[in-house]
């Protein structure tokens, strides 16, 4: 620590993208340079820039350490906080070394570096209904719950709103209604939540909706962008099994039959079978499916696609009607595999965000991300565990009879049971919740 | 060197060119493949979302059978999907030994057993980690020499980082820069090279894939590229089958075509096109195919 304060201010440039929507100009770069200390943030080197040479350059910011999510930009083409981005480490990853400032994407730019997040981020939050639907009548007094439960929709409820990952989300670059992974990461910390009762309707709602779970393209970029380690990605497919396996709930997006089509046809074939499995996924998941109307519709429509992959013998027609396979006895081991497994009456699932690593973790690839994994070691248990929504259920079982007492999942109570009360403003962090990584840098600089 | 070699699904379905080109490169790298023909699918994060403990399961069955394998260094595989899918399961599996003998219990029926720290490297990693890029530019013999090759990873190879291992010492989202340098062909960046293709939806949201398809392939056209290379087959299906379907959804021609990696190298190694499967694809790589020629005409 010492030994940082001692770095002198030497010289940092910055290129930002400027732009005023009101002038009638186009956007174009502007160049500065500021001598600050390498462990200061692009933020303060922004600030000083707009302090010192020209007044007029647009940033939002506010707390400058990382938990107001105000000044998300993109550095160097990434998305980050400006003031959770070290001077030097940006300047090491620039093009040339000079640190380049933009905007993020996704979003209209009011000016300069400030997108507007109320036309995009904050309107899908709101699509979500991100607040608590309790079952009625609200108890008298405080719900109890698992609480492994509560540890599981932290990692949602660790969100500052930055919009990050709205920026970088590849669906919502092609498709800009996409529901996107913000806003779907918030539907989980509800989904996730036994005290909320409405956790059919949400799912069926964004299952229904075209640019629901579904539309997710499964890019991990935002779980590479988020500064706070939500996986929004994650809490997006957990959302998917939910919904398919514990509600079964049938989507017109072939998002279930795409999914059972999948499965079925590895543990008939132990490989994947491409010419049924697309045909399934539109008409149904059985060998009938490729009849229905929905899977001929779609095969004329990809009648361009198809007569040249034929014509070019990229498919042969008897590779299109016959599966490659593994040999018959590894395919009884993995039907055998899929029976024990899916016979079991609750899924078995680790989740590392809640139990962490039991073994020394190899050693950590980049030391700028190091902050992010133990989060999860902080929460101790070293047990593998079924995931949240599953000890959800067993948790509302009780209040079904009234009795708000985790009675159903019994935990070593070693840290008292966190209690909350009904209003999601009002929801306190549980007390052995992870703590949210990295914002110590921010406050050493200062 | 002996890898216990996974080739997936898709090489041996629809993208049957990539199977025979990595077959065919092979030896002129000194790499003995044993085939992991008994393992399952990897589940494409498919099976995944539908049961976890299920697709941990097939992929520690696919990890033993290569673990089995004697003399192999380690397991290597031709696509990124599976690169990224197997990784997430490793990473679980690795992480908890209670989770990991639950898991390995599924699959006492057989003898089998996965054991922590298996090394699982796509064919790119493996290039340019274990061969080393020196020693491949001594083996080429046919240089790239203006090919122009935009790189198109696939989204699982280059996220999470810190899953797959990517940091300063490995910089593998920059590996197929350095490849397509290293066999003397020039690098064309655009800004699609690391995002998504678009496959994943293709059933859920079909414009929306094509679309993301279409975007790229429309940006390293502009950006002036003779062809594309990608390690993912998935993605290839994407870019190179449903290229067709990609220009209607994006309303401009594109004619790109799209190298398997294991083409590209078998090109640099002296293997003609033909023999690479290259008339296979959907979009004929008619570029490299006259460039290859031009290059044989000038020998002569």
């Amino acid at each position: 620590m010492a030994e940082i304060r001692e770095r002198p201010p030497e010289p940092f440039t910055l290129r930002l993208r400027r732009y005023d929507p009101a002038s009638g100009e186009a956007p174009y770069w502007d160049e500065h340079t500021v001598e600050l200390e390498p462990h200061r943030s692009v933020l303060e080197a922004i600030l000083q820039a707009r302090d010192r040479f020209d007044g007029s350059i647009g940033i939002r910011c506010s707390c400058r350490q990382a938990i107001c999510g105000s000044c998300g930009v993109r550095i160097n083409g990434e998305p980050a906080l400006a003031c959770h981005t070290h001077l030097d480490a940006a300047k090491d990853s620039a093009r040339g070394g000079v640190i380049e400032v933009e905007p993020m994407g996704n979003m209209p730019v009011l000016k300069d570096l400030i997108v507007d997040m109320d036309a995009v981020h904050w309107k899908k939050i709101r699509r979500v209904t991100p607040w608590l639907l309790p079952k009625e009548p609200v108890p008298e007094r405080e719900y109890l719950v698992p609480r492994e439960a509560m540890v599981d929709v932290t990692q949602t409820m660790a969100c500052i709103q930055c919009g990050a990952c709205v920026s970088d989300c590849l669906s919502m670059e092609v498709d800009p209604g996409f529901i996107g992974p913000a806003a779907l990461a918030k539907s989980y910390r509800f989904v996730g939540d036994p005290r909320d009762d409405q956790h059919r309707e949400r799912l069926n709602d964004l299952a229904q909706d075209p640019q629901g779970i579904f539309d997710c393209t499964h890019c991990f970029k935002c779980v590479e962008a988020c500064p706070k380690d939500v996986n929004p990605m994650g809490q997006i497919m957990r959302q998917r099994r939910i919904a398919t396996g514990d509600f079964h709930i049938k989507d017109p997006n072939n998002g279930k039959r795409h999914e059972a089509a999948f499965t079925t046809l590895v543990r008939d074939n132990g490989l994947l079978w491409e010419a049924e499995l697309l045909p399934r996924s539109y008409g149904g998941n059985s060998w009938w499916g490729k009849f229905a109307p929905a899977a001929g519709k779609e095969l004329l429509n990809s009648l361009p696609a198809i007569i040249r992959a034929l014509l070019r013998r990229k498919v042969t027609p008897a590779a299109a009607l016959k599966p490659h396979r593994i040999p018959p006895t590894d395919r009884k081991n993995v039907r055998a595999i899929y029976d024990k497994v899916e016979g079991r009456e609750q899924r078995l699932e680790l989740n590392l965000y809640i139990v962490g690593e039991d073994e020394a973790p190899p050693p950590p690839a980049v030391t700028a991300d190091a902050g992010a994994a133990p989060a999860a070691a902080a929460s101790g248990t070293a047990t593998a565990t079924v995931d949240a929504p599953s000890a959800a259920d067993t948790a509302t079982a009780p209040e079904e009879t009234a009795a708000p007492q985790p009675s159903a999942a019994p935990q070593p109570s070693a840290a008292p049971e966190p209690s909350a009360a009904p209003e999601p403003s009002a929801a306190p962090e549980p007390s052995a919740g992870p703590e949210p990584s990295g914002d110590s840098e921010a406050g050493e600089s200062r | 060197m002996k890898v216990a070699y996974w080739p997936g699904c898709v090489s041996r379905g629809f993208t049957p060119e990539l199977h025979g080109s990595m077959a065919k490169v092979a030896p002129l790298l000194d790499i003995e493949l044993v085939e992991l023909d008994r393992g399952a699918c990897c589940g494409a994060g498919v099976i995944a979302e539908h049961n976890q403990e299920l697709a941990d399961t097939l992929n520690a069955r696919t990890f033993a059978l290569a673990q089995q394998v004697d003399g192999a260094e380690l397991m290597m595989n031709i696509c990124s999907t599976c690169q990224g899918a197997q990784s997430e399961c490793q990473e679980r599996l690795d992480a908890n030994a209670e989770y990991r003998s639950q898991v390995n219990s599924n699959l006492e029926g057989e003898g089998l057993s996965y054991e922590k720290g298996l090394t699982n490297k796509n064919f790119l990693w493996l290039l340019v980690e274990e061969i080393g890029l020196e020693r491949l530019r001594g083996l080429v013999k046919r240089p790239l020499t203006n090919l122009k090759v935009g790189p198109f990873y696939g989204c699982y190879i280059v996220r999470p980082r810190n899953r797959l291992g990517i940091d300063e010492q490995h910089p593998r989202d920059q590996y197929l820069e350095m490849l397509i340098d290293a066999l003397g062909g020039t690098v064309i960046k655009y800004a699609g090279m690391r995002k998504c293709c678009g496959f994943p939806i293709i059933t859920m949201n079909k414009n929306a894939s094509l679309r993301q398809a279409g975007r790229h392939l429309g940006d390293a056209a502009d950006a002036d590229a003779d062809c594309l290379v990608t390690p993912c087959p998935l993605c290839h299906l994407n870019l190179d089958l449903q290229q067709p379907l990609a220009e209607r959804a994006v309303g401009r021609e594109l004619r790109m075509p799209v190298l398997h990696l294991p083409q590209l190298v078998g090109l640099a190694l002296g293997l003609e096109p033909q023999e690479l499967g290259m008339s296979r694809h959907v979009v004929r790589p008619s570029s490299v195919i006259d460039w290859s020629a031009a290059v044989v005409a000038a020998a002569a």
